[in-house]
């Protein structure tokens, strides 16, 4: 006889919801989720109770509307009779442009001042960890602020640079000006451009008509206008240095045959440089210089000193963090590593860029990723030193001139969110790619 | 009850916008202060003395509605706002009323949903230049780089003007007065625009006002007041006319020195019925009989403030101009008192 020994069926009760340890972890987190959603939906339907009592229910139609107000630095067409919707897209482009700049010159500067935290030279690494200490215990608007008044008191107005022995002059074969109101440098000019290209652009709309007998269309039509000889050069250069390429492939395959590696840096250089210049010429390429006429500075391209000191001080905050992570990037990478690479000859510089750095990355990259996002959320201080950046347009003047807080506030909150993911997406790509592939 | 205060509590932290509404005089006088929102500082107007005590022309507005309120012109909590967060302050209720150089306009009025009750200054847009810069009117400014204010109607009369004239310039925004006059001062920009009587008080404050001109231009109208809510007319009338008691003051020769002599009854019926002695209105406003005596004893009447804080006397130099009773040519004209 034979003893089936089936486990008696327990039917389900509601209470085993409490008292079955089976199930009370997870009755208590539904209720945890419940209860948070009650809050939230409380909070928000709150929120949208009281703005309809005070007759300000929530409404995005004031982004159609003309905005009113100048920004100064624009680097898509815009003017007063835009709408709050291209003002705020004028923001965010020099809050990128801002991110952009700041995140590659901390990146530099950080590498640069980690790796000589470690030299043997006494006086390098102490004068890098004083500038380490300073510039991470400071706050940053302090930097921000502290380097606007420097630029603004130190460098002499437009006004000094009149006259034939005037008090100031312009350096670097008079074509750079640094004045108190930003740096004017010259910009690149052709005289036989081939026009900009609309993005975006609407064809019927009168900004894009093409003007009476041939010609470019308006400034203002599409969302912003790429230059074609920009587009020009950049291809160039990106066929010029895919050959450059394919010819170091071609000495690696030869090198592996014969273990002779065929001179090709000056094949290298020309395919990248000849094309290149050969472009430049055809467009007429010169150097348009910056000139004093009237108040100002005409021509050339104009780096307000809000930008500079906006840059400068991200810049140099940030660094101060990333050299920490790059020094303890290394500090990870054992000394047996530096040890062996010594003992194939390579010299200490090749040591550090071949041997040391590629291997510290994995561990650099993940903390850096939080560098690059505090810079970016870091240069909305910008308002600071008037430097137009998303939240000086959208969160600062549309929201005074329309009176719209919450739109304007949830408005700044998504696209600072969408930055910060982008650049996070970006980055992680990239330490896939540099991780340690395990085999 | 526990509950009750919780959901408060956090009804308090999510969202005041909007709870605080009705019935500001009962908070105010529950309270025992009033909350009036002042600029960061600006001379002649509203800025801290050596004593740390707020004085000026917009902060007398509050003293002499603390005081029509409560009995005491000191019973003030001032609130320093910036071109930028005033109006987030007054309609989220952190003050409850604002007297910081504000224009009248149809937005503000209108769709940002306040109450103009009044102007205690008829002003109107100006340039600043330095002499030296060798300009003498607005028109001559093409090219220039011009510091303002963010989030002021300044912002939007520059860009009319000089869109107008098809003229060119750079604006510098700035927060503040102070980074303003920092930037203008170390000839960061070329000319510094505000309201002309911003521009008087900016003026006096530096060190060498003479080598400074307000260009003849004035490119539009300022007129400037005290303002509250939308959505308790109650309150909006207590400031009204407590603005009103002490232009009306003047123009009868109420002052501060005469008041309490006046209020023990006179032969002029308008008077009797502001200082209370006769009829009811202050009853009408909630407020006790003697709420204008009070409002007019706190600094004394529009005159005396004007002359006390930017008048001619004064380093800002101010002259009555449009802000002369209407008796005088100005535009100062108090509905009666009935």
């Amino acid at each position: 006889m034979s003893i089936t020994t089936a486990p008696p069926k327990e039917s389900f009760r509601l209470g085993m919801l409490v008292y079955d340890t089976r199930y009370r972890s997870i009755t208590i987190q539904i209720v945890a989720l419940i209860g948070f959603l009650i809050l939230a939906g409380w909070l928000v339907n709150n929120t949208l109770h009281n703005l309809a009592v005070l007759g300000k229910p929530i409404d995005f139609s004031f982004l159609k509307d003309s905005a009113g107000y100048d920004i100064n630095q624009r680097l898509i067409d815009y003017n007063s009779q835009s709408s709050h919707w291209r003002a705020t897209v004028v923001g965010l482009i020099n809050t990128l442009l801002v991110a952009f700049l700041g995140c590659i010159t901390a990146t530099i500067i950080g590498i640069i001042v980690g790796v000589l935290r470690l030299s043997n030279n006494w006086l390098v690494a102490r004068l890098m960890t004083v500038y380490v200490e300073t510039f991470r215990n400071v706050p940053v608007l302090l930097w921000i602020v502290f380097t606007m008044a420097i630029l603004i008191e130190t460098l002499p107005a437009p006004r000094d640079f009149r006259g034939d022995d005037s008090e100031a002059s312009m350096v670097l074969f008079d074509s750079v000006a640094l004045t108190n109101r930003g740096f004017y440098v010259p910009e690149p000019m052709f005289s036989r451009g081939l026009g900009d290209l609309p993005i975006l652009a609407d064809r019927s709309s009168p900004a894009c008509a093409v003007p009476e007998g041939g010609g470019p269309v308006s400034d203002s039509c599409g969302l912003f206008q790429v230059s074609l000889d920009l587009l020009l050069i950049l291809a160039v250069l990106g066929a010029g240095f895919y050959v450059s390429s394919l010819i170091r492939k071609r000495a690696d395959r030869i090198q592996n045959q014969t273990g002779d590696r065929p001179t090709t840096w000056y094949l290298r250089l020309g395919v990248v440089v000849i094309p290149t210049v050969a472009v430049l010429v055809l467009l007429g390429f010169h150097l348009g210089r910056p000139e004093l006429k009237g108040f100002n500075f005409q021509g050339g391209i104009y780096l307000r000193n809000s930008l500079i000191a906006l840059w400068l001080a991200l810049s140099l905050y940030t660094a101060a963090f990333i050299a920490e992570i790059v020094r303890a990037g290394i500090l990870a990478i054992s000394k047996g590593q530096s040890e062996a690479a010594a003992a194939l000859g390579l010299r200490s510089n090749r040591i550090m860029s071949l041997v040391i750095l590629p291997q510290a990355l994995r561990v650099i990259i993940p903390p850096l990723i939080s560098q690059y996002l505090n810079l970016t959320k870091n240069s909305s201080l910008a308002i600071a030193v008037g430097y137009m950046d998303l939240t000086g347009t959208l969160m600062g003047i549309t929201l005074n001139q329309t009176g719209r807080e919450l739109e304007t506030v949830l408005m700044g909150m998504l696209v600072y969110l969408s930055i910060s993911l982008c650049i996070s997406a970006v980055m992680n790509l990239y330490n896939q790619r540099v991780k340690l592939v395990e085999r | 009850m526990k509950q009750t205060v919780l959901v408060g509590a956090l009804a308090l932290a999510g969202l005041s916008a909007g709870v605080a509404g009705a019935a500001t005089l009962d908070d105010v006088k529950a309270r025992g202060k009033l909350n009036c929102g002042v600029t960061t500082g600006l001379t002649g107007f509203a800025n801290p003395n050596a004593n740390g005590e707020w004085e000026g022309f917009d902060v007398a507005v509050c003293r002499a509605v603390a005081a029509a309120i409560l009995g005491d012109p000191t019973a003030i909590e001032f609130v320093p706002t910036t071109g930028k967060t005033r109006f987030t302050a007054l309609a989220s209720g952190e003050i409850d009323m604002l007297a910081r150089n504000t224009t009248w306009t149809f937005t503000r009025d209108v769709d940002l949903k306040f109450e103009f009750v009044g102007v205690n200054y008829y002003d109107g847009q100006g340039f600043m230049v330095p002499k030296e810069l060798g300009v003498s009117s607005a028109k001559e400014l093409d090219g220039a780089t011009v510091c303002i204010q963010t989030g002021t109607t300044t912002e939007l009369n520059l860009a009319d003007f000089f869109r107008a004239n098809n003229m060119e310039y750079e604006p510098v925004p700035v927060e503040t007065d102070n980074e303003a006059q920092q930037q203008y001062l170390a000839g960061a920009c070329d000319a510094y625009t505000t309201d002309a009587s911003g521009l008087a008080a900016v003026r006096a404050t530096f060190e060498a006002p003479g080598d400074h001109i307000l260009l003849p231009e004035i490119i539009s109208k300022e007129p400037l007041g005290p303002l509250v809510r939308h959505g308790d007319n109650e309150w909006g009338d207590i400031v009204r006319w407590t603005l009103n008691a002490l232009i009306a003051a003047e123009e009868y020769g109420i002052t501060s020195a005469n008041v309490d002599e006046l209020a023990q009854g006179t032969e002029s019926p308008e008077i009797n019925r502001i200082l209370g002695t006769e009829g009811s209105l202050g009853e009408m406003l909630g407020l006790n009989a003697d709420w204008a005596k009070n409002a007019i004893k706190a600094g004394g009447n529009y005159g005396e403030l004007f002359e006390k804080n930017i008048g001619e006397a004064t380093p800002i130099g101010l002259a009555r101009g449009l802000n002369a009773q209407w008796t005088n040519g100005g535009l100062l004209y108090a509905p009666p008192f009935r």
